[in-house]
Order: structure tokens, then C-alpha cells, then sequence
């Protein structure tokens, strides 16, 4: 339900006939509305990260990000998003898959399971897992045993991270490949072609900067995710801490300068997310006029 | 979909692969452990699940948590309506970079804006050191969650109105022109009632993802129990105390609210759908 929903804004809404729009001096009011809102929520917190995080020099900026608890914790987080990003690509794929191009009773119902993580808070994301795996947990006992550590421990974070990530992909896909039919598929299978080579040639093709822009949504989150992590992961400094979690360390350390210069790696990976979605948003774009005639 | 067979005239291949993969993974992944929310809140007779649930602390973070999310909604359903407003319907400079930033929220870690968000609005912070003077206190109280929550939830107003102003007809505007309306009229009259479910379901989307928010709020909010305690804070409080019984039990509670918001949301949208599809 959430962070998908990509809008072109096209050109010729924006140019309107003078007596449906508004009077000069009211759009411009709107305009600076618009920018001042923007500005104090969005920007000036952007902004603020590489001030605060420069505060103290450009030497204890590349320190803070290269000390041996960031590295590893940057380590982390990469695994993390690794393994998360993969498997939910794959899965949103398929899901996708199946929504859009088959009729099938209880179709809804798969939508809305699919969209369930949005809706759960993160905490909640992770106390789940520690119900489950945790020492009290469900199977803790039979874990412990095998002396299998789940929860305060790496596995734990990679399932919360999963769980939290599971409908992005699909989320952006569906509708992409609902509107987009299946009749090129169906064309596709009646001149011969098996199902794999359908898939890569047809379906693929015309979804993949849908899927790259899922992808990216979902690593941008993975590699952020805060609330659901936090509470798997026992905050183990060197060990357990992702990049979110290490910002939090510092900062209730009152490191203040180190614990943004930290979040100044966050912000950019924000911003690449940005501008690929930009670019995703460019290029599909392009590709309309063609997609129309089908 | 509806009253038609689930008989498969379909050529393409791997129906019974894909539907079986998805609900594996999904059953795995996302129903099992969220059942155990319910099985281990089951494992508590119904006293001892309502004393924990209704206790002084816990009914403090629901109000504390329902009323800055739902402040936060209404002031992103305003705002939120101008900034797709401007970006629909104007054309100036900085148009590309307004709509960036509107996207933000989304791809930003929400500790990071945690604590960016406290260092501008905290006593010595750029904008908290000008209101301080004033005796408005931001950081550290409900205005300042309320804050983080409007960031958070900024996108899902904008992203769900823009569609739906996009693709609203010249023609209804033109004809409340010729019968002599004058433009705040044609608004209130004809535009308005156009874009109120993109606007519910705006505010839905953003108070449902705010009542679970958590990583941008504990750093702004303070955390002072009765005050500014939020419920997914509790949760992890309790959790902390390794009273699992207690954090379940209310995380129970946020979990049935959530789902209640899923599905005023999804009927919200089938109508949006249907309010298009009957056009």
C-alpha cells in the first residue's frame, strides 16, 4: 500500500486555459506554500545531517566512518540488504507473476497478505521473531539444544529485515504488469515459445525498471530499517549492530558529530535511491508511447 | 474475478509453481509469525490481558500515539493536497527537486530523521532556538512526535491525491465556469468532493504507518512515560524487562488496529476504483 506508487506528472496538465485555473498572485502563494512545508520538514533535515556531521572537521567525519565498530557495522548491513534484496526480488516477481497474469479465486486475499508488513509497525516486525526463536520464544528450547542463536544474533536481523521488506518489489510490479496484459505473453506462447524464454524475453523486458525501482525501495530499506531490527538484534557493538543501530549508539552517547557523520552514509544511499527512481521514472516514460499501441 | 470459474483458459505456463511459491513463501515468512502474537496472547486469561492492555501507562501511549498520529494526517492531507496540487496543475522553477523531495521520507532511514529532526527542533537547534524564546517547546513533547510523523507520513498523502487530480476532468471545471462559479466555489463544489477518497485514503495511509512509526519518533519524543511515551516504545520497554506476556498482549491490541486500518484503506480504494471505473 506504501511506497509505490510511482506518478508521472505529465506535461499537458500542468498548461491549463486561463479561466479553470488560478489567479497569478494565488499560485504563487501555493508554490511558496508548497516550498516552505518542504523546506522546514523535508530539506532542512537533510541539510542539517551534513552540518551536524561536519562539525567538528572533515578528521573526525572519515574517522567516525572508518573506526572499526562503523566498518562493521556497515559489514552488517550490506549482508543484510544482500540477502534480503535477492530474496524478496524473487519473490515479488513471482507473486507478481501470478496476481497479474492469471484469474483465480481468493486473488484479493493474496493481495492483501502480500501488503501486511506495511501495515504492521516495525516493532512489531521483530518482537514477533523473538516470540518465535527467542529464548521464551516458541522454539527457543528446541533451538537452544542445537545451540542454534537466532535471535540477538545475525540470522535474527535478516529475518526481520525480510519480513519487513517482503512487499516492495511485488508492490511495484503488480500494477505495472496488470496494466500491462497479457496478451504479448499469450502471443509469445502461440508462436511456440516455452515459458522460461517467455519470461525472459517478454515479461522481463517490459517490466525491468518497475523492478529495478522495487529493488532499490526495498535495499534503501533493508539497509535502513530501524524499529524492527532493534529489537532482534541485542546491540552488540562489532557484532550485532547495523548502520541505523550504530547511529543510535552514538547519539545516546551524546557522540553527536560521529553519530551523523554516519548518518551522512544513510542520507546518500537516500539520495542515489532518489535519483534512480528519477531516472526509473524518465525512462518508462519514454517507453509509454510504444506500450499504448499494444 | 468475481462468480467467474477458477477454470484456467490461460496458455501461459507455471500457474500452479508461482501461486504455490507465493503462498509458501507468504505463510512462512509473514502469517506463521504473525500468528504467534495471537497463540502466545492466548496463553493469558482475558483478566490479565485487559489489566495489561488498559493499564494507567499503556492508555496514556494510546492517546499519546493516536493523537499526534492523527494531527500529523490532518496536517499532511493540507499540505499534502497543495504539494500535489503545485505539482500537478503549475509549472515552475524547481518543480523536479519539490517532487524529489516528497519521495524522501520514503528512501530515508527513519533514524536518520530521527535525529535530524531533533537537532532542528531541540532547545539549541536552528528552528527550536527560535521558538524557545516564544515558549513553544518542540522536541522533547507530543509537537515534536507530531513533527516526525508529519515527515513520515508526507508521501502517502501527495503520492495517492496526485494520480487522482491528474487524471480529473477539465470539462466538469469548465461547465461549473459556464454556470457562473467562481474558482474557491468550483473547488469547494466540484473538485473537492472529486478528491476526497484519494484524500481519505491518504490520511489513512499516513496515520496507520504513524501509530506504528517508532525509529524517528524515540529520539524526538523524549520517551517520558504518561507524556511522551508512544506504544511501540512500550512494547520494547516491556520487552526490555523481558515481560513477554505484557509486550504481546499489546502489541495484540496495535496489531487488530492495524488491521482494521488495512482493510477502511482497501475499502477506501475499491471505491476510488469504482468511482474511476463508473466515469
Amino acid at each position: 500500500m506504501a511506497g509505490a506508487i510511482t506518478v508521472h506528472t505529465s506535461e499537458e496538465a500542468s498548461r491549463r486555459p486561463q479561466h479553470i485555473t488560478e489567479s497569478g498572485p494565488v499560485r504563487w502563494i501555493l508554490i511558496g506554500i508548497a516550498f516552505i512545508f518542504l523546506g522546514f520538514v523535508v530539506l532542512l533535515p537533510l541539510v542539517s545531517v551534513f552540518v551536524e556531521a561536519f562539525k567538528k572537521g572533515a578528521g573526525v567525519y572519515f574517522d567516525s566512518i572508518t573506526e572499526p565498530d562503523a566498518l562493521s557495522a556497515l559489514k552488517l548491513t550490506l549482508l543484510v540488504a544482500v540477502i534480503a534484496v535477492p530474496i524478496n526480488t524473487i519473490f515479488g516477481i513471482v507473486a507478481a507473476w501470478v496476481i497479474s497474469k492469471f484469474r483465480f479465486r481468493g486473488k484479493n486475499l493474496v493481495i492483501t497478505l502480500v501488503d501486511l508488513p506495511f501495515a504492521v509497525s516495525p516493532v512489531i516486525s521483530g518482537l514477533i521473531y523473538v516470540l518465535l526463536f527467542g529464548a521464551q520464544g516458541l522454539l527457543g528450547p528446541w533451538l537452544d539444544e542445537r545451540g542454534i542463536q537466532i535471535i540477538f544474533a545475525v540470522p535474527g536481523i535478516v529475518l526481520a529485515t525480510v519480513f519487513v521488506t517482503v512487499p516492495f518489489v511485488a508492490r511495484e510490479l503488480i500494477p505495472l504488469m496488470q496494466a500491462q496484459g497479457v496478451q504479448e505473453e499469450e502471443a509469445a506462447a502461440s508462436l511456440g515459445a516455452k515459458g522460461w524464454q517467455i519470461f525472459w524475453r517478454v515479461t522481463i523486458p517490459n517490466i525491468k525498471w518497475g523492478l529495478l525501482y522495487g529493488a532499490i525501495l526495498c535495499n534503501a530499506r533493508a539497509m535502513g530499517e530501524f524499529g524492527a531490527v532493534s529489537v532482534v538484534s541485542g546491540h552488540i557493538r562489532g557484532e550485532t549492530n547495523t548502520l541505523p543501530l550504530h547511529i543510535e549508539i552514538l547519539y545516546n552517547e551524546y557522540q553527536f558529530s560521529a553519530s551523523f557523520a554516519v548518518a551522512s552514509l544513510l542520507v546518500m544511499l537516500a539520495v542515489v535511491t532518489l535519483i534512480v527512481k528519477s531516472m526509473v521514472e524518465w525512462k518508462s516514460s519514454r517507453q509509454r508511447p510504444i506500450e499504448d499501441n499494444s | 474475478m468475481k462468480g467467474s470459474k477458477p477454470r484456467n483458459r490461460n496458455v501461459l505456463p507455471g500457474f500452479g509453481l508461482s501461486l504455490g511459491f507465493t503462498l509458501f513463501y507468504l505463510s512462512t515468512v509473514v502469517l506463521i509469525p504473525l500468528a504467534t502474537v495471537f497463540y502466545r496472547t492466548a496463553e493469558l486469561s482475558w483478566t490479565e490481558f485487559w489489566d495489561t492492555v488498559t493499564g494507567a501507562r499503556v492508555l496514556a501511549s494510546y492517546r499519546v500515539t493516536f493523537m499526534t498520529a492523527f494531527c500529523a494526517g490532518l496536517v499532511n492531507a493540507v499540505f499534502g493536497l497543495v504539494v500535489a496540487w503545485v505539482l500537478v496543475r503549475y509549472r515552475f522553477p524547481g518543480k523536479k527537486l519539490i517532487d524529489s523531495l516528497v519521495d524522501l521520507p520514503f528512501a530515508l532511514p527513519t533514524a536518520v530523521a530521527g535525529i535530524a529532526l531533533t537537532a532542528i527542533y531541540a532547545p539549541n537547534g536552528w528552528i527550536g532556538s527560535l521558538l524557545e524564546p516564544l515558549g513553544v517547546k518542540v522536541a522533547y513533547s507530543p509537537i515534536g512526535i507530531t513533527i516526525a510523523l508529519i515527515f513520515i507520513g508526507l508521501p502517502f498523502v501527495v503520492r495517492t491525491v496526485q494520480p487522482v487530480l491528474q487524471d480529473m476532468e477539465k470539462e466538469t471545471e469548465e461547465a461549473a465556469v459556464m454556470l457562473g462559479a467562481y474558482r474557491l466555489r468550483t473547488f469547494r463544489k466540484v473538485i473537492l468532493p472529486e478528491l476526497l477518497p484519494a484524500l481519505l485514503t491518504g490520511f489513512a495511509l499516513a496515520f496507520a504507518r504513524g501509530i506504528g512509526e517508532y525509529g524517528s519518533v524515540v529520539f524526538i519524543s523524549g520517551n517520558m512515560p504518561l507524556k511522551t511515551e508512544i506504544t511501540p516504545l512500550l512494547i520494547i520497554t516491556k520487552l526490555e524487562q523481558y515481560d513477554y506476556a505484557g509486550a504481546t498482549a499489546i502489541a495484540l491490541v496495535m496489531l487488530v488496529v492495524s488491521f482494521l486500518m488495512l482493510l477502511v484503506i482497501n475499502l477506501l480504494q475499491w471505491r476510488m476504483n469504482r468511482r474511476t471505473v463508473s466515469e
